[in-house]
């Protein structure tokens, strides 16, 4: 009886595993960091278009781990993610195969794509700076937050977040690791409390009156004005595109790339084809307030009411480069602590 | 009693599933002995001991403040007359029902400086800034402390309350009749004789905080658990990240010691459960102080919480959230259900195997396979990967040596992934159960079938299986509920287009929008209040 027990648990796990495998192949898998709401209507009208069901799984932590475990079996067709350091570790680990169309190549500007092809951005966000409307407008530049004048005033998220660190790379590109670390440690000090919660908290706070000064993406702020609750806490505050008078505001991107076994390449070209494509360019910076990155297309009237800005042309690489750097001197600075 | 010998595939299934159970940890070794010195130096030089310390006085404190709440109350349910003690009898188990990444999401928000409190107090008194008053910060280890311990001290409860219960009445008869005082003969005889329940339940309390990640965020507190997130998501650095998550594994291999020593002592069955007993009578102020106490930990713990995601729902559920709902909710069911069974029924196996197989080495499946107890989520999810992953590649490079299609990631890249890490993370709450349970029938019942005469397998298990019924029902609640809450493992190993009511909140949660997963949260909530209600019932019936 025993022996009958054991082994329909067996059989069991076995049915188990089985009931869930197989994906169709004239499907398309799609490994992704953004979440479901962002990309879903767009797939659907891929579907719509094309036929070809997206498969997603969403994922923020160790997608690229995932990957490169699975290697040659790996189901993943496309990979959609944010943050240009997460591109280049793929890229960096072998994880990508170069995609290249007629389509693709007159789309995308040779500065938002890998040299080799192998990612390709799809849209863009600034690193902004927020700061309280009963301040009036002020001209900011990342550098001023490290003077003494915004002394517990200053709120931010986790220094660690990918976003954060991305930022410190490209103050490194731009002034070396020791003067980076100095600005790290006095905009530590700045700080009206440790760094903690998402953007959209900073901007509550600014709200509240905790703190005058955030640091935030772009879109967070056309986000915010379309949601109920959070509406009144951008209303507290303006967007601010730094360092206008020199070298531009910071920018990173979103992109996708091919995974290097995908399984179905031919749906996976044709995905990347249609997301580089007009309508869904627009489309893509649309659902979440950023820059496409198609020259002619327009982001939302929301997003270009905030006005024209100057733009770091930092490569991207080069902020990728410095980002081991970066986290080395956050925890230098002690920046979360 | 001599039955294993003869059945050897019970032996063998036994150190068969023990030893898959302990496999992704092993792996987890394995990664960790080739790590670079240079990170850890840096590391060492920066933030590590900063983390240390944090994990460590946490740890502590969520320890103590279990044990402040925990026992008092089990004391003053089981041994006084307390105002509607059989209310609060199992209104007190309620915040185990709550995530504590949940309950977290909702104090910080609540207390913090741009919560609805402080927002009510400023407008109140016309404060301005936060220079103008002083009020405590929700986001520090003080803060998080008190958040986890209450939704964690319902274990130091309800464990110490049953010790409590089933104390021999006589041994505290007998401590009157020697001149004890009441106060005298509680301090010196029923809370010692309690003590290794007391244990058992500040091990799974510490385990629990220790290897949380998800909780501790919300209160900007960085733990070591952040170091290992660190090294291998910021730093890319596997070998670092494992060493890191095997130190944190020897903290909590010491509580898992130190509760099994203090386990080992409890030599002390008692036929004469502890239930007719004389119950102290309050005075007036000792009931109002003692009602306020236990109302405090229900109110904090669980009615607040609830009501909060209550007021949620009500303002921001529709119809098509519900619909969504249905259809994550049907995952979550699912994943919980496979590994609450197949959890139970390897701790079963495990459990009898220990207690009646003839080995010498017949203790250490069950011990080996509650390891993965004490593994933060995504570090075992990254352990399931390394473990499968090669394993898949074996299957799928076979296959096709033999002319098939391959099959895919049949094991890595599917719900068994899910399934099997829900079963190494939960396997120490089922095997606590089912051996507790086990160790409440007379070790003479296991000679009973051998004195009419019959010596199979088979014959043991028709005495002591429906003897175990309750405690493997309880079990399996309680891995389920647990597999239900669960975030980080599923949010990593899931399939193509499978969303669960906890990948689904999260996702809501990292929007500051909690609003529109209150429905879902509540349907969490709302499972985890079965496995309570069944203990209810199952113990009135009695």
């Amino acid at each position: 009886m025993l022996n009958k027990i054991w082994f329909s648990s067996f059989v069991f796990v076995a049915l188990l595993s089985a009931s869930n495998t197989v994906v169709a192949s004239d499907d398309v898998n799609v490994y992704s960091y953004r979440q479901p709401f962002l990309v879903k209507p767009l797939f659907d009208k891929f579907t719509q278009e094309t036929g070809i069901k997206v498969n997603v799984v969403f994922a923020k932590k160790g997608m690229a781990e995932r990957l490169s475990r699975e290697g040659e079996y790996s189901p993943a067709d496309i990979l959609l993610t944010t943050d240009i350091s997460r591109l280049i570790e793929l890229q960096e680990q072998d994880l990508l195969q170069p995609a290249t169309s007629t389509e693709l190549s007159t789309a995308i500007p040779a500065q938002f794509k890998a040299s080799d092809d192998t990612w390709y951005a799809l849209t863009t966000r600034v690193r902004n700076i927020y700061s309280a409307k009963r301040l009036g407008k002020i001209d900011f530049n990342y550098e001023d937050l490290a003077d003494k004048k915004w002394q517990g005033k200053i709120c931010t998220r986790s220094g660690k977040h990918p976003y954060n660190v991305a930022l410190v790379a490209s103050m490194i590109a731009e002034h070396g690791e020791a003067d980076t670390l100095t600005w790290l440690q006095k905009v530590k000090a700045n700080l009206a409390r440790k760094p903690q919660g998402s953007d959209r908290a900073q901007v509550q706070a600014i709200h509240q009156s905790l703190c005058d000064v955030s640091l935030g993406n772009s879109y967070y702020f056309g986000n915010m004005l379309n949601d109920d609750k959070q509406k009144v806490w951008a209303e507290a505050v303006y967007i601010n595109f730094p360092n206008q008078g020199n070298r531009g505001a910071h920018v990173n991107i979103s992109g996708m790339a091919m995974a290097k076994y995908a399984p179905n390449k031919a749906n996976a070209l044709a995905l990347m084809n249609f997301l580089v494509s007009v309508p869904a360019q627009k489309m893509y910076a649309e659902t979440n307030m950023e820059y496409p990155v198609r020259p002619g297309v327009t982001p939302s009237t929301l997003v270009a009411s905030w006005g024209q800005f100057k733009a770091d042309d930092l490569a991207l690489e080069t902020i990728a480069k410095h980002r081991k750097a970066a986290l080395i001197l956050l925890d230098k600075a002690q920046f979360d602590l | 009693m001599n039955i294993g010998n003869k059945s050897t595939s019970w032996r063998f299934f036994s150190w068969f599933f023990a030893i898959a159970l302990v496999t992704p940890i092993v792996v987890m070794l394995v990664a960790s002995i080739n790590v670079s010195s240079e990170l850890f130096d840096h590391l060492w030089a920066t933030v590590l001991p900063e983390y240390i310390r944090n994990t460590l006085v946490l740890g502590i404190l969520v320890a103590v403040l279990s044990l402040c709440f925990g026992v008092p109350a089990a004391a003053l349910i089981s041994q006084t007359n307390i105002v509607m003690a059989k209310q609060l009898r199992w209104l007190l188990m309620l915040p185990l029902a709550m995530p504590a990444y949940l309950v977290a999401y909702l104090y910080t928000d609540l207390f913090d400086y741009a919560g609805p409190v402080q927002r009510l107090l400023r407008a109140w008194f016309g404060w301005q800034a936060p220079s103008d008053y002083y009020f405590f910060d929700i986001r520090t280890i003080g803060g998080a402390a008190i958040v986890i311990a209450l939704v964690l001290f319902p274990y130091v409860y309800m464990l110490t309350r049953t010790a409590f219960e089933q104390q021999d009445r006589n041994l505290l008869r007998a401590s009157r009749l020697l001149g004890c005082t009441e106060r005298q003969s509680f301090y010196q005889v029923a809370l010692p004789l309690a003590r290794p329940a007391i244990a058992v339940s500040l091990a799974l309390v510490t385990m629990e905080t220790l290897a949380d990640f998800a909780t501790v965020q919300y209160f900007a507190v960085n733990t070591l658990t952040t170091a290992i997130y660190d090294t291998w998501l910021g730093y890319g650095d596997f070998a670092a990240a494992n060493a890191l998550a095997s130190v944190l594994m020897l903290f909590i291999l010491f509580a898992v010691v130190a509760e099994q020593r203090a386990r080992a002592g409890q030599r002390h069955q008692s036929s004469r459960p502890n239930t007719q007993q004389q119950r102290k009578q309050l005075s007036v102020s000792q009931q109002i102080f003692a009602s306020i106490f236990c109302w405090f930990l229900v109110f904090a713990g669980f009615l607040l919480p609830m009501s909060l995601l209550l007021v949620m729902a009500v303002d921001y559920a529709d119809y098509p959230q519900f619909l969504t709902l249905m259809a994550t909710g049907k995952n979550s069911l699912k994943i919980a259900t496979y590994s609450a069974t197949i959890a139970t029924l390897i701790a079963l196996m495990l459990a009898l195997f220990q207690r009646l197989h003839q080995s010498s080495s017949r203790m250490l499946p069950m011990q080996i396979s509650g390891f993965g107890y004490a593994i933060p989520g995504t570090v075992l999810a990254m352990a399931m990967l390394a473990t499968f992953g090669p394993l898949d590649h074996m299957i799928n490079d076979v296959a096709k040596a033999f002319g098939f299609t391959a099959p895919g990631l049949i094991l890595s890249g599917t719900v068994f992934a899910i399934v099997f890490a829900f079963v190494v993370r939960f396997s120490a709450i089922a095997n606590g159960t089912i051996n507790a349970g086990l160790g409440q029938i007379p070790k003479s019942l296991d000679l009973a079938p051998a004195s009419l005469g019959v010596k199979t397998v088979p014959a043991i298990l028709r005495v002591h299986l429906p003897l175990l019924k309750s405690s493997m029902l309880v079990a399996w609640l309680l891995v389920f509920v647990e597999a239900m809450k669960e975030l980080p493992a599923v949010l990593l190993l899931r399939p193509f287009n499978f969303e669960t009511l906890s990948t689904q909140i999260y996702q809501l949660i990292s929007d500051e929008r909690l609003e529109q997963g209150a429905l879902g949260a509540i349907l969490i909530v709302l499972f985890g209040l079965l496995p309570i209600i069944f203990l209810n019932r199952q113990k009135d019936s009695k």
